[in-house]
């Protein structure tokens, strides 16, 4: 019985499109965007001749599979929208060093301080709300006002994005662990509950909601799809450090475990290099900061050096444990 | 099933026994994976996850949703049935086969289609609108088959009384409809508690999408599981209820000789106007999805999202993984399934009973549960299964056991056990027998449930989304991946690829064995089946 079954299996396998058998591949878990993704790695394959096989998944969803497998896992390299994936991975001891010409690409603040993960791109946390139904002069100061009495029926969020968790990070870091428990069962008051940021924008482009919370990625994204003229909605900046203008890094590592450590490393020097940081900025696939110097961003985006964001680095928002406790306990996710 | 001692020999073999077994174990693998990964919470915590107010919101969208997708498709089925089986309304043939057709589209393409033409339809309005249009074939289906079934003689018997249509249909007709519409309006109550794709699509939140949450937030053990124990059980409910439907009050002609067909009623001025309804119906259920799709392929890729067109190497590359992972999945899941439908077929006794209830207990199981079950155990325990292509075919053999069961069961009754005996007679053991007699015979039915199964993997996607080995992209998973990032255009091929190759499959199938063997509800068929097995 079991000969037949593994035929079987092999002519299944057989029948997908497995990349031709040119040494190294390498493995790539993502937890970027598929498309920018997509454009990435025919880049990097087209400069290099590396091959490379691709696993997408949510960014907690990946780390925490990455934990699981340990040390056997098939990951080469990781790449996510936001660090405290990687900062929870590098504290489990599974990155290995990042070349040191690798990060001297990136201004300092936006990498590991021990140098385990390299920051690649950064998104800016934003309020998109719709002005038919709500008048700019009313939209908040300061995000922890959503959580306010007046604000109930007004905002939507998207919980179990992986976006969201630094943001829950960032005002535990602020105002203390059970302070951020009682903004969040605030919040969960206020809130209509979406499942990404994607239909949070969605939500408040048609005015089925005034204002969510979401990163300027998903809004510029819309306003690319749709067209100035059919687009409803804007976005607030929170300013003056206000929590809510928080910036999400997005970052690279290689697994300690890789046994492609020369591809892995040769990936992670393409993704903050001139060319890949420029097809990231013009191309209209991606709507995220290119962090090496001198690379403007898609001209949708509001240039980085007049954001105002909080004074929160990287390695003071940490990992993502206490964010997603922090959700689970006030019945977030 | 009339007991016919001379077909059902006493003894099974136990190589067979044991297959069967091992079948049934399969499906209550991942239900107890689950509740071993719930268990690893402890009481304190589970009860604490539980209370937490998600379950009941969750619960309250769920059930909300399936008592108004219940009422809509029982109001929606059974009229569709009544003006097709018991009027004059013209074209009827055509309004039958389109009353059924939506089943062929994956619930997940409607959603695609409706949601890219506006994102007003998500939430409950999309949710409520995707769940009837898609599974109300599951009401018309056993209603129409009651109403063909049912002895005219009552209602003759009614009209003579003095009533008037809409009296007899009140009184006669509908309480004698009862077993098939309360069955298909639990059927759809099952399907919709199960679907993922198309709920997530629409952004609408349920226990499916829920877990998915859980499971994307990195919560991977006691969280996701906990919520699919209650998921599961709720399925179980379902299909309890359903058994109990279908097992009671049976209004079946007892008298013996010819029936008449009813007398089909005159719609007098309405003729001209029942089938604009129907032909609204078929708008809504087909055109509009198929069309949707159509168009997006006629739009720039630009056009949705400024996203990397789908090249036409890609979509190949796709359907190739698509088409290898039906004939893979087709292939394990009979070999699974087999055992099991010949010991329900040829053999009585209720450990017999036991394994065949069980392997239909996967109607109960989702897609996403079982798939989650397998990856935390293989990454733990089976490493060498872990992200391979054998583990995604063996989730599938879980999920569509029931839907090869039903059909392997009914085929290997078909053919006579008096050849078999000839077999045995001429000194055939069991295994020249099943090879030589039986399997010739009972053919044509396995070729049908085979090619089932085929389709139903082809276009499955919430297990491929979680188990598809590392760089394997599906005809589902690349419309997945487009929609989710709005990228309507960028999925629009691979929506076309698979709704043809479900529709072409599909209508092949009904050509070669009859449509009846297509579009058997998954459920109906075998909770009937299992019923019949258990008399």
């Amino acid at each position: 019985m079991r000969r037949p079954l593994l035929a079987l299996g092999f002519l299944a396998s057989a029948c997908m499109a497995l990349p031709a058998a040119a040494a190294p591949v390498l493995t790539l878990y993502s937890a970027q965007h598929e498309q920018v993704i997509d454009m990435l790695t025919a880049a990097f394959t087209k400069e290099t001749g590396i091959a490379v096989r691709v696993h997408e998944g949510e960014g907690p969803e990946i780390a925490a599979q990455i934990i699981q497998e340990g040390k056997d896992s098939p990951a080469d390299v990781l790449f996510t929208e936001n660090s405290p994936e990687l900062t929870l991975l590098d504290e489990q001891g599974l990155l290995a060093k990042v070349d040191p010409a690798t990060l001297r690409q990136i201004p300092e603040k936006y990498s590991a301080k021990d140098g385990n993960w390299v920051g690649v791109l950064a998104r800016e946390n934003v309020l998109a709300f719709n002005p038919k139904l709500i008048r700019p002069s009313q939209l908040p100061a300061s995000l922890l006002d959503l959580a306010k009495p007046d604000w109930k029926g007004r905002v939507a969020i998207a919980p179990s994005d992986a976006d969201f968790l630094p943001l829950v990070a960032a005002v535990a870091k602020q105002l203390g662990r059970q302070d951020a428990l009682d903004w969040l069962q605030g919040l969960k008051a206020n809130a209509t509950i979406y499942q990404d940021d994607e239909s949070v924008v969605a939500a408040v482009d048609r005015g089925a909601v005034a204002t969510g919370i979401i990163n300027s990625y998903y809004w510029a994204r819309l306003e690319t799809a749709q067209g100035a003229k059919g687009t409803t909605s804007k976005i607030y900046h929170f300013a003056h450090g206000d929590v809510g203008g928080l910036i999400n890094i997005s970052g690279a590592a290689v697994l300690s475990a890789s046994k492609n450590q020369p591809a892995a490393q040769k990936f992670l020097a393409f993704l903050v290099g001139k060319q890949a940081q420029e097809l990231l900025g013009q191309s209209d696939v991606d709507f995220e900061y290119p962090l090496a110097a001198g690379v403007p961003p898609n001209p949708l985006l509001t240039p980085f050096s007049k954001l105002q964001p909080p004074p929160i680095d990287v390695a003071a928002l940490g990992d993502d444990k206490n964010a997603g406790l922090l959700l689970q306990q006030a019945g977030l996710i | 099933m009339v007991s016919d001692n001379s077909s059902r020999s006493g003894r099974p073999p136990l190589g067979l026994l044991a297959a069967g077994g091992a079948a049934a174990a399969l499906v209550l693998l991942p239900v107890a994976v689950t509740l071993a990964n719930a268990g690893h919470a402890g009481f304190g915590a589970a009860v604490a996850l539980l209370g937490r107010g998600l379950i009941a919101q969750l619960l309250a969208n769920s059930l909300g949703l399936i008592l108004c997708a219940t009422i809509s498709c029982g109001l929606i089925g059974t009229a569709a049935a009544w003006f097709v089986e018991r009027t004059d309304l013209p074209g009827r043939p055509l309004w039958a086969v389109l009353a059924v057709v939506p089943l062929a589209i994956p619930a997940f393409i409607t959603s695609y289609a409706w949601v890219s033409i506006s994102p007003d339809l998500q939430d409950f309005a999309g949710a409520l609108l995707v769940v009837t249009v898609s599974y109300f074939p599951l009401v018309y289906l056993p209603v129409a088959a009651a109403l063909r079934e049912m002895d005219p003689a009552l209602e003759e018997t009614a009209r003579t009384l003095g009533n008037g249509p809409w009296a007899i249909f009140r009184r006669v007709i509908l309480p004698q409809l009862r077993p098939a519409l309360l069955g298909g309006m639990l059927l759809v109550a099952l399907d919709t508690l199960v679907e993922f794709g198309a709920f997530a699509m629409l952004r609408f939140r349920t226990f499916t999408t829920a877990i998915y949450s859980a499971y994307r937030a990195g919560f991977s053990g006691a969280e996701p599981a906990l919520l699919a124990v209650v998921l599961i059980l709720l399925c179980l409910l379902c299909l309890l209820a359903e058994q109990l439907v279908r097992g009671r009050a049976r209004y079946g002609r007892l008298a013996h000789g010819t029936r008449r067909a009813a007398a089909r009623y005159r719609l007098g001025r309405w003729r001209p106007i029942v089938p604009l309804g129907f032909a609204a119906l078929a708008l809504v259920t087909i055109a509009v999805p198929l069309g949707t799709i159509l168009w997006w392929l006629t739009r720039d890729s630009s056009a949705a999202t400024a996203t990397a067109a789908a090249a036409p190497a890609d979509v190949a590359a796709a359907a190739l993984s698509s088409l290898g992972l039906g004939l893979g999945g087709a292939a394990l899941t009979m070999l699974i399934a087999l055992p099991l439908g010949v010991l329900a077929a040829r053999f009585d006794g209720w450990l017999i009973v036991g394994l065949e209830r069980t392997a239909y207990l996967a109607q109960s199981i989702p897609g996403i549960v079982v798939a989650l079950a397998l990856v935390s155990l293989t990454v733990h325990l089976i490493r060498p299964l872990y992200q391979s292509v054998f583990l995604l075919l063996l989730a599938y053999s879980i999920v569509f056991l029931p839907l090869a069961l039903v059909s392997i069961r009914s085929a290997i009754v078909q053919a006579q056990p008096r050849l078999e005996e000839a077999g045995r007679a001429l000194g055939l053991n069991w295994i020249a027998i099943t090879w030589r007699v039986t399997l010739p015979l009972a053919g044509p039915g396995l070729g049908a449930a085979a090619a089932m199964v085929f389709i139903a993997v082809t276009t499955e996607l919430t297990a491929t989304l979680l188990l598809a080995p590392i760089g394997t992209q599906t005809l589902a998973t690349q419309i997945w991946a487009d929609t989710s990032t709005l990228a309507f255009a960028a999925a629009a091929p691979y929506a076309a690829v698979l709704a043809a190759l479900s529709l072409l499959a599909s209508w092949t199938l009904a050509r070669r064995f009859g449509a009846a063997s297509v579009f058997t509800p998954v459920g109906a068929a075998p909770v009937g089946a299992a019923l019949e097995a258990a008399v």
